[in-house]
């Protein structure tokens, strides 16, 4: 049996003064290669889980393994696009690889042209709409050439065309780039559509459902196909007849 | 232009009524000349002594330039040094304090016994009093990088000093340049106090005019010093938005 890329056993997360657990007793293993999207209410733990993944926070309980041939190349979407307001698109790329020192600058611009960005490469982001900083955040953790991509809800504050449009070039991405993704939605819609699988977390920060998506070749025609609809409904019940958090 | 004309006029129009008012004043023989000279005598004045004054102002403004120049290299380096090392700041910042409270006038006539007549006493004078700001406002914006900015650079694990370089010291640039704009008027005040003590600019022309009872001679080294401030703050205030046009440094990333 190959090892799974990730894999989480009893992973429980507390933050200092809090009363109850974040996340209680997680356990998954997602294989190489299959993206996987994290759904749940408000205040359940999925981006808990993926700031465990990338290693911003520290479990306090379990175990979280990432595959040690993956470990190094890991890169994280935050939920906006956090870009530094004083560079310009291509020096907010080049930013990882100068700081970690190594890396292809020359990369930087390649991205940034195969995201449709080759002519604002000199725009400062006050000078970017939102779906193009999007972009520009999305470059930034592709630059050091991640196996692993983390994304925290990259889409939500964006417009529905905007949006269809990078769920598609996040698609697009996957297969050029041989990437494999876990990401943080409250779309059911979107986490069908981009997820091979999707792991659901109730309040309590546990498990509620492991649902396998196979749907085959994604275009937002599928959208208003039958079977993907009837995934959509299937998780839209389970996930309603979660109880809202206290 | 007809919003800025809008805007600026009634300063305008209040500065010719209390010009109007002061020479009619004077001129009346309502107030003595000896006591308050009429505005046209003062601009007789600088008309004639516009080489002695020119001098003394080109004189001020260089006290005033080493003041501001060593203040921002050691405001910004101590700031990055406290920063750097809380218990350097510890130890030292309390007494930083000193600088910003210190009656610049009590501690002119030790910086004569220490430094001589001459510009090194007054370029002290001006750096003594243009530094606190400048310390202060750096070490602010050091502090108050955004943390969101702070947690994407943790990602990829960069050294303090690229830290540093790369977030800190950027995002501080505002509020440098506030504390800059600050220090400027202060240095003049400093320069001029330490000229009346140690002699040569604008304050030591104050000073002789004062001695000679020539009044209309220190308005107009009054003028001259006035101008020279406002000329500085203005100066500072187009370098802020030539660099900032240049670059948008700003704190937050949203």
């Amino acid at each position: 049996m190959t090892t799974p890329a990730i894999e989480a056993q009893g992973l429980v997360k507390r933050f200092a003064g809090q009363s109850r657990n974040v996340l209680n007793g997680l356990s998954f293993a997602i294989p190489r290669g299959q993206c996987v999207a994290l759904l749940g209410p408000s205040g359940c733990g999925k981006t808990t889980l993926l700031r465990l993944l990338m290693g911003i926070e520290q479990p306090s309980a379990g175990s979280l393994r990432i595959d040690p041939a993956l470990a190094g190349h890991l890169s994280y979407v935050f939920q906006e696009p956090r870009l530094v307001p004083w560079r310009t698109s291509l020096e907010n790329v080049l930013l990882p690889l100068e700081l970690t020192g190594t890396g292809e600058p020359e990369r930087a611009a390649e991205l940034l042209r195969q995201l449709g960005l080759g002519d604002r490469l000199n725009h400062f982001p006050r000078e970017l709409s939102g779906g193009m900083q999007m972009r520009v955040a999305l470059a930034r953790a592709l630059v050091t050439r991640p196996r692993i991509l983390l994304l925290d809800e990259p889409f939500a504050a964006l417009d529905e065309r905007t949006r269809f449009r990078l769920e598609d070039l996040l698609l697009t991405l996957r297969g050029e780039l041989d990437l494999q993704y876990v990401f943080v939605t409250h779309s059911i819609s979107e986490a069908v559509y981009l997820g091979d699988r999707v792991l659901l977390l109730d309040t309590q920060g546990q498990m509620s459902a492991d649902e396998p998506v196979g749907l085959g070749v994604r275009t937002q025609e599928l959208k208003l196909t039958p079977p993907f609809n009837a995934h959509v409904r299937a998780l839209s019940d389970r996930f309603h007849a979660l109880e809202e958090p206290a | 232009m007809t919003a800025m004309l809008r805007e600026r006029l009634p300063a305008w129009l209040f500065l010719a009524g209390l010009l109007a008012v002061w020479e009619l004043v004077v001129s009346r023989g309502w107030v003595a000349s000896y006591l308050l000279p009429a505005p046209s005598d003062i601009w007789v004045t600088m008309v004639e002594l516009r080489a002695e004054l020119w001098s003394a102002t080109l004189s001020t403004l260089s006290s005033i330039l080493w003041g501001l120049g060593a203040s921002f290299a050691i405001g910004v380096s101590l700031a990055i040094g406290f920063f750097l090392i809380p218990v350097m700041r510890r130890a030292i910042l309390p007494f930083c304090v000193f600088f910003q409270t210190v009656p610049i006038i009590a501690i002119a006539p030790l910086l004569v016994i220490w430094f001589g007549f001459g510009d090194t006493t007054v370029r002290a004078s001006a750096f003594i009093v243009s530094l606190f700001p400048i310390l202060a406002n750096t070490l602010t914006g050091l502090e108050e990088t955004d943390p969101l900015l702070r947690e994407l650079f943790r990602l990829y694990r960069p050294s303090r000093w690229k830290t540093i370089i790369k977030l800190q010291i950027p995002s501080a640039i505002p509020y440098i340049l506030a504390g800059l704009r600050i220090s400027v008027g202060l240095a003049t005040i400093g320069a001029i106090v330490g000229e009346f003590i140690a002699g040569g600019g604008i304050g030591n022309l104050i000073d002789s005019a004062r001695t000679q009872q020539r009044v209309d001679l220190v308005f107009a080294g009054v003028l001259a010093s006035s101008i020279l401030a406002l000329l500085l703050v203005l100066s500072i205030d187009l370098l802020s938005r030539l660099l900032m046009q240049r670059r948008p440094y700003m704190r937050s990333a949203r």
